[in-house]
């Protein structure tokens, strides 16, 4: 069966020219770029180039990015390295709504004695500034929150939070996990406010194990990673320069691409929100009203659980994935739609969408005919919602 | 992905017996809307009353709830009251090939709307385990979830459970805010009639010096780690003899199971110190 696959804020295809960039970097031009030969000299070369590319679609210089394994490594380390840099700060603000790779971390944090503020969100995702205005203080370290949500695409204002950090931290540093945000919103790192941002390489095209930190010029670190002198001392470890390499070509692309997510792709979720909502009653876009992704789209239908049309989906080759608490082997919903106080009734069955560019107006039209039918169907086998039926 | 078996997919494809019957002798119903999965259970005996000669379900739920619902009605339909009442939730699992065991809750939501159904149609006390049901049996212990520890000494009873992650799966349990999960293992060690483990670290004989020293560390390295992670806090107030006085800060002072965190205290202090030592909670303001 061909796979429909809406599930890229998950993990995405890697792009074949991306692939085919990485290829000779495992067989043939295996060197390590820190050797003193010219086998691994000319894979220092490539390194450099890709790195040069991440660079260009944040605008940022070449210096100014540092490998990781990952965009959880690269939250971490942008973490872990504001709490080093001042040891006497004792506060870390973030989002109830982040990911595990930030929230996990601080919630660790706050075993060891550290002031963790988890800012919320309203029903629609939205944070209030006027929270983080108030809680910003002398003695926070880091201020960490997402640029666009992974579950609902909700976009956070982040030029106006990195001003608020500056303007009330007395030099606290600010952490985007940028991860679902890069390839899709136009970033400018010298008319930013951003210190540190994440990025990931899976989640544009790029293979898995490779992420990358952008670490503005001037700001203090400490590494995770100790040991080799890689990535200028910010990061030990040998470089995997295949994926760096893939890295810097999918980056390249998805500047490329920058115009079609929010043209092309972005008409074809609008186009899969409006009929869905037209097709099949009680059913409510996350975060509908707020600012979100281009490619994302998070629809809570009522009385029905998220993994049981996941699988029905799945049975009719249509990859996507939900908020429900069933399909993560946890027993609650996700942590965003409860910090955004999704009824319970619609939180268990709330599934996203998250397209690409690779996806086609065919495939759109597979979930619209697909997908009512599925609702329909476990709804007339659920207790509840029976007058909807009718 | 989880792997269910061909089975399970089968009746989560095809379910069996899907639906109301208007006219039932016995309804039973468990879960809600809140938990994430709920099961209604219609029964329709014979003119004898005592053979079970149809059964229908309505699920809310994932897969697994909805093919343990299916595989339960296939199960029950032509035994008679007591027979049903005899099927175990393992009985269920078993039927399908198998659960994945974080899916267990499924099959135990089966058997209870089964054990509800019938109880309910007898006119003996429906036992729930406190999804707003009128009785209830003993007191609530995950209050996430509602569930009495009634209701988990049966479950881990019949299923043998030997841990916590166990009893959250089969029950879920624990498995929201992860409060009641000292209470939960507390039943499980009173349920086996275990001892509890030995702890390796407890030292054969101590001064008294030594002995307050170590109530110390463990407090400062083993408790209080546990408590700050849910907002709390404690303060070693004083130590008279094998009486250990603290006092509850933050979250844990006011909080309605700081009963059970000073039993968890004390536990502590008895595994890693003394196995005599007694913790009492004070006002140390």
């Amino acid at each position: 069966m061909r796979e429909i696959y809406f599930d890229n804020n998950a993990t995405t295809k890697v792009d074949e020219a991306v692939f085919e960039e990485m290829r000779p970097y495992f067989c043939e031009l295996y060197g390590n770029p820190s050797s003193m030969h010219f086998f691994g000299g000319q894979v220092q070369k490539k390194v450099d180039e890709a790195r040069g590319r991440v660079a260009r679609l944040l605008g940022a210089e070449p210096s100014e990015i540092v490998f990781t394994a990952c965009g959880t490594e690269s939250d971490n380390a942008a973490i872990r390295s504001a709490l080093e840099v001042f040891p006497e700060r004792r506060h870390i603000i973030t989002t109830r709504v982040e990911h595990p790779a930030v929230l996990t971390q601080c919630r660790n944090l706050v075993k060891k004695g550290y002031r963790v503020t988890e800012l919320n969100v309203d029903g629609e995702g939205r944070l209030d500034l006027n929270e983080l205005r108030s809680a910003v203080d002398e003695d926070t370290a880091i201020v960490s929150v997402m640029y666009a949500n992974n579950e609902t695409g909700v976009v956070f204002p982040i030029e106006e939070i990195g001003a608020i950090v500056k303007e009330k931290g007395k030099g606290a540093l600010f952490h985007t996990d940028a991860v679902q945000a890069v390839g899709k919103i136009p970033l400018d790192m010298p008319t930013s406010t951003i210190d540190l941002l994440s990025l990931s390489g899976h989640k544009l095209h790029a293979p898995k194990g490779i992420g990358a930190l952008y670490l503005r010029k001037g700001v203090p670190f400490r590494p995770l990673l100790v040991g080799g002198h890689q990535e200028k001392n910010r990061r030990a470890g040998t470089e995997n320069t295949a994926g760096i390499i893939a890295l810097g070509k999918a980056c390249e692309l998805a500047h490329q691409h920058m115009d079609d997510e929010n043209t092309r792709v972005k008409g074809m979720r609008d186009r899969l929100e409006k009929e869905l909502l037209a097709l099949i009653p009680a059913a409510r876009i996350n975060g509908g009203e707020a600012v979100r992704l281009p490619n994302t789209l998070s629809i809570a239908f009522e009385y029905v659980e998220g993994e049981a049309i996941l699988l029905l989906l799945s049975e009719k080759g249509i990859c996507a994935s939900s908020g429900s608490a069933c399909t993560s082997g946890s027993l609650e919903p996700s942590h965003v739609l409860r910090a955004m106080g999704v009824p319970f009734t619609c939180a268990h069955g709330s599934i996203r969408f998250s397209l690409s560019r690779f996806n086609t107006d065919h495939e759109i039209d597979t979930v619209i005919a697909e997908l009512p039918p599925i609702i329909r169907r476990l709804r007339d086998i659920s207790p509840f919602g029976r007058e909807l039926l009718k | 992905m989880w792997d269910y078996t061909d089975k399970v997919k089968e009746h989560f494809m095809n379910p069996r017996n899907v639906g109301e019957i208007v006219d039932a002798d016995a309804i039973g119903e468990v879960g809600s809307l809140a938990c994430g999965d709920a099961l209604k259970l219609y029964l329709k005996l014979d003119d004898n009353k005592e053979l079970i000669v149809d059964a229908k379900f309505q699920t809310f739920g994932c897969g697994s709830a909805i093919a343990s619902s299916s595989a339960l009605t296939e199960m029950i339909k032509g035994k008679t009251l007591d027979e049903a009442l005899a099927v175990t939730n393992q009985e269920i699992a078993d039927f399908l090939g198998g659960l994945p065991e974080e899916k267990m809750h499924c099959s135990v939501m089966g058997q209870e709307a089964l054990e509800a159904a019938i109880a309910k149609y007898r006119g003996a006390p429906v036992p729930t385990h406190g999804h707003g049901h009128e009785e209830q049996e003993g007191e609530i212990v995950c209050k996430c979830f509602g569930l009495t520890d009634g209701f988990l000494r049966k479950v881990i009873a019949s299923n043998k459970l030997h841990t916590a992650e166990q009893v959250t799966h089969f029950t879920k349990a624990g498995g929201a805010c992860g409060g009641c999960i000292p209470k939960i293992k507390e039943i499980i060690a009173e349920v086996l009639g275990e001892q509890k483990e030995e702890a390796p670290k407890r030292p054969e004989k101590l001064t008294n010096l030594r002995k307050m020293q170590l109530i110390q560390e463990v407090l400062e390295n083993e408790v209080r780690p546990q408590l700050w992670a849910d907002g709390g806090d404690l303060e070693l107030v004083d130590i008279a003899g094998n009486v250990v006085q603290i006092a509850f800060r933050k979250a844990c002072a006011g909080c309605a199971s700081s009963g059970y965190t000073a039993k968890f205290v004390e536990q502590k202090l008895r595994d890693m110190v003394s196995t005599d030592i007694i913790v009492e909670e004070v006002d140390g303001q």
